[in-house]
């Protein structure tokens, strides 16, 4: 079952509540019209049918804690997509904001566009939890600070010709891939190493590139082409020598 | 050249007469301090170990062991005392930051020493707790700014007004956040069990909820904080409220870090991270830089707890901390905790420890006066927390203006802890700071649980009395009456910042 919300000028608290309520009445698909800056779409919900498809700009902790759901957006997202998120997936069709998957632990978010700072922030994996996030473009300084676990791709294929500074200070667990015409100017975070992309780690991202390609209207080709970089961390430990005891 | 690491501070007498060689101080050690020499067949201790946790004293059936401090003096020095001269040593030895564990041991002043309680004489009755109702029964959360109801008919009312949940206890006394991870799960469960007999609430820490404690789950506070460690949406709609951390007493400004060897396999569930990975929760959260992105905290949180459940956020008393506060019950939270320089820790810096903060009774009385200064008192509780330890404090803090208080130090002394301050190692003799399981089975849940509702208990009877003698028969009353308090031995400012007139001033 499919319907759909108009979201004009209505607050984020009762669209929330609205989209709540389709769901415990049994409608799978949610289409919402006009979304202009409202809060927390997505936050919370459980469902692994549901499918919510959003018109407009959502506003800040988009899908906070979600667990589940597929969340689709016909334009750009703001601060904190995917914050604390358990499962499920975003596909935004624009740019997004700051702080994109903070501390998410599972799921998957898709980028077509660019992203702001600190990206990935405390992301980490968990048993058969593995968050994985794919940008089509670039991202601010600080991509994956503290970074714990999971797997962000940046693909650089927008007008953003380089990758912030500072990538993965604090890095301790997880893995970043870098196109390598973005990382012409970057900087690395003193936490982490970097490496070319080997066979094994394209047989890695090549199924979650295919799917970026699929969801945007890419060829594979462009989507793929070119070298990768691997960031990984240098330790698992960073602060394990600082202390006396 | 200085090169000792460990630093002997206590010296075991052992009373050779009693001692029956059952070797079982051997046995029970974590730090192993004894140890036993078959071919002299005698009972050796290496006093350089020793944390003087007390146990072995307290485990020797026969009292042949006594722990005291070592004599070994420096000379007589005001300024650089043996403390300060091996804190020196030890960092020369090894470069790292010094850790320590539970509260600041320093001696600021004491507030809740320089102020006494009123009495009712002659002009106002005092009240008999042993046979008239005393209430201490008291409530955490947002209360409306105004009553409206709607008369239907003759003597039929209904109330228009929406009250939001409000956390129900007993006595105004909580356990504050220790999670799964710096103490161990049969300590959990005491205080997780207490607080569900005595009809109060315990708080998870950021850690997560252990499957274990959901049977207590109505009584928790589940918190959340910068690491996001066991933070999911069944895990904030278990919880009866949900705290988000800033900050603690113990460690003002200041991340969390559990070491990886510290992640054991239930540690890992419960957090939901690898095992043996650290644990690293950063000093601020990465959503959170001003009271605009704290509100958008709490209403996640109300979003996705559906508006059913308090939500409070926890800081540290800091310079600031009026202001501060003003900000938290105004971006929404309906609770406010504070947390005064005395509050414990499972691990922090020494320096952090035992420098940084104001002490509680100061924050609280002037958290009180600037919420209702700015008519906004009623829309959140506050919550004070930080070196508890006597009922008397409570009844103090309570009188500065605190709804309620949450002790942790105190809850540990009655599971065993003799404040060793070594919680950071793991190696807990009384089985609470440790996942060792040859040291957490020493403590039952069921026992400990029991000492704690006793404590609990002592602590409503002592403050009843109190009460009674004010001539008060309930807590609510109590509440910001700075009138019952006077100050001694205090300046001009300290009366001020703390509301209180000073001893011998009539009303």
């Amino acid at each position: 079952m499919d319907t759909s919300i108009n979201a004009y000028n209505i607050h984020y608290k009762i669209l929330n509540e609205k989209i709540k309520i389709l769901i415990r009445e049994g409608y799978e698909e949610i289409t919402v019209q006009g979304v202009c800056g409202q809060r927390y779409i997505g936050g919370g919900l459980q469902s692994k049918k549901v499918k919510i498809i959003l018109y407009g700009v959502p506003g800040n902790d988009l899908a906070v804690f979600m667990d589940g759901p597929e969340i689709v957006v016909m334009g750009n997202a703001q601060d904190g997509v995917g914050n604390t998120m358990n499962s499920g997936r975003i596909v935004i069709h624009g740019n997004a904001g700051d702080i994109v998957g903070h501390s998410m632990r599972g799921g998957e978010i898709f980028v077509k566009g660019d992203v702001g700072y600190r990206v990935g922030i405390h992301m980490k994996e968990y048993r058969d939890m593995y968050p994985v996030m794919v940008i089509g473009g670039s991202a601010r300084n600080f991509l994956g600070e503290y970074m714990a676990g999971g797997m962000i791709i940046l693909l650089g294929m927008t007008e953003r010709k380089y990758v912030g500074n500072y990538i993965g200070t604090g890095m301790h667990g997880g893995v970043i891939y870098i196109r390598e015409s973005l990382l012409r100017s970057a900087s690395l975070g003193k936490e982490v190493n970097i490496f070319m992309a080997d066979t094994s780690d394209m047989d890695k991202i090549r199924p979650y590139l295919r799917r970026f390609a699929s969801y945007y209207g890419f060829t594979e080709n462009k989507v793929l082409k070119g070298q990768f970089y691997k960031i990984i961390p240098i330790t698992s430990r960073p602060y394990g020598k600082i202390y006396t005891y | 050249m200085a090169k000792a690491k460990n630093i002997t501070e206590f010296i075991i007498e052992r009373d050779e007469r009693r001692c029956i060689k059952c070797q079982a101080c051997v046995r029970v050690c974590a730090s192993d301090v004894h140890s036993y020499d078959d071919e002299s067949q005698e009972l050796l201790s290496d006093n350089s170990r020793c944390v003087g946790c007390h146990f072995c004293e307290d485990i020797c059936p026969t009292g042949a062991l006594t722990i005291k401090r070592n004599p070994s003096a420096t000379k007589d020095n005001a300024h650089w005392t043996r403390d300060y001269i091996y804190r020196i040593v030890k960092q020369s030895t090894t470069g790292g930051i010094l850790l320590t564990g539970m509260g600041n041991d320093k001696q600021y002043k004491n507030y809740f020493e320089h102020m006494v309680l009123n009495a009712a004489q002659v002009t106002n009755p005092s009240i008999d707790p042993l046979r008239e109702p005393m209430e201490l029964r008291t409530f955490i959360g947002r209360r409306p700014d105004r009553i409206r109801y709607e008369k239907i008919k003759e003597n039929k009312y209904i109330l228009k007004e929406s009250i939001s949940n409000l956390l129900h206890l007993e006595i105004p006394v909580m356990f504050s956040a220790m999670s799964f991870g710096s103490i161990s799960l049969n300590a959990c469960k005491s205080l997780a069990k207490a607080a569900f007999l005595s009809g109060t609430y315990w708080n998870t820490g950021e850690g997560g909820m252990h499957r274990n404690l959901y049977p207590y789950a109505e009584r928790a506070i589940v918190q959340i904080a910068s690491g996001r460690f066991g933070v999911n949406t069944e895990y904030l709609e278990r919880a009866a409220a949900v705290e988000i951390k800033i900050g603690q007493g113990a460690k003002p400004g200041i991340g969390g870090h559990l070491p990886g060897e510290k992640v054991s396999e239930e540690i890992s569930l419960t957090r939901m991270i690898p095992e043996g990975t650290d644990a690293i929760s950063p000093a601020p959260h990465h959503d959170i830089y001003s009271i605009e992105d704290l509100r958008q905290l709490i209403f996640a949180i109300k979003e996705v707890t559906s508006y059913k459940k308090p939500v409070g956020v926890k800081i540290a008393a800091v310079h600031n901390v009026a202001p501060i506060a003003s900000g938290i019950v105004r971006a929404g939270a309906d609770f406010v905790t504070i947390d005064g320089i005395r509050g414990g820790t499972g691990a922090a810096p020494l320096v952090i420890r035992d420098n940084v903060g104001i002490p509680i009774e100061l924050a609280v009385a002037v958290v009180d006066q600037r919420l209702r200064d700015e008519g906004i008192r009623n829309q959140a509780s506050i919550i004070a927390a930080g070196g508890f330890k006597t009922s008397a404090d409570i009844v103090k803090a309570i009188a500065l203006g605190a709804d309620v208080v949450y002790i942790g130090s105190a809850a540990l002394i009655a599971l065993g802890c003799h404040l060793c301050q070594k919680c950071y190692t793991g190696k807990c003799n009384w089985g609470i700071a440790t996942q060792d399981s040859y040291l957490t089975k020493r403590l039952n849940p069921d026992i400990g649980a029991e000492r704690l509702c006793n404590l609990l208990k002592a602590w409503a009877l002592e403050i009843k009395e109190m009460l009674g003698g004010m001539g008060i028969n309930a807590i609510e009353s109590l509440r910001g009456n700075r009138e019952q308090l006077r100050g001694i031995d205090l300046t001009e400012t300290e009366l001020k910042l703390l509301g209180i007139k000073y001893a011998g001033e009539a009303w």
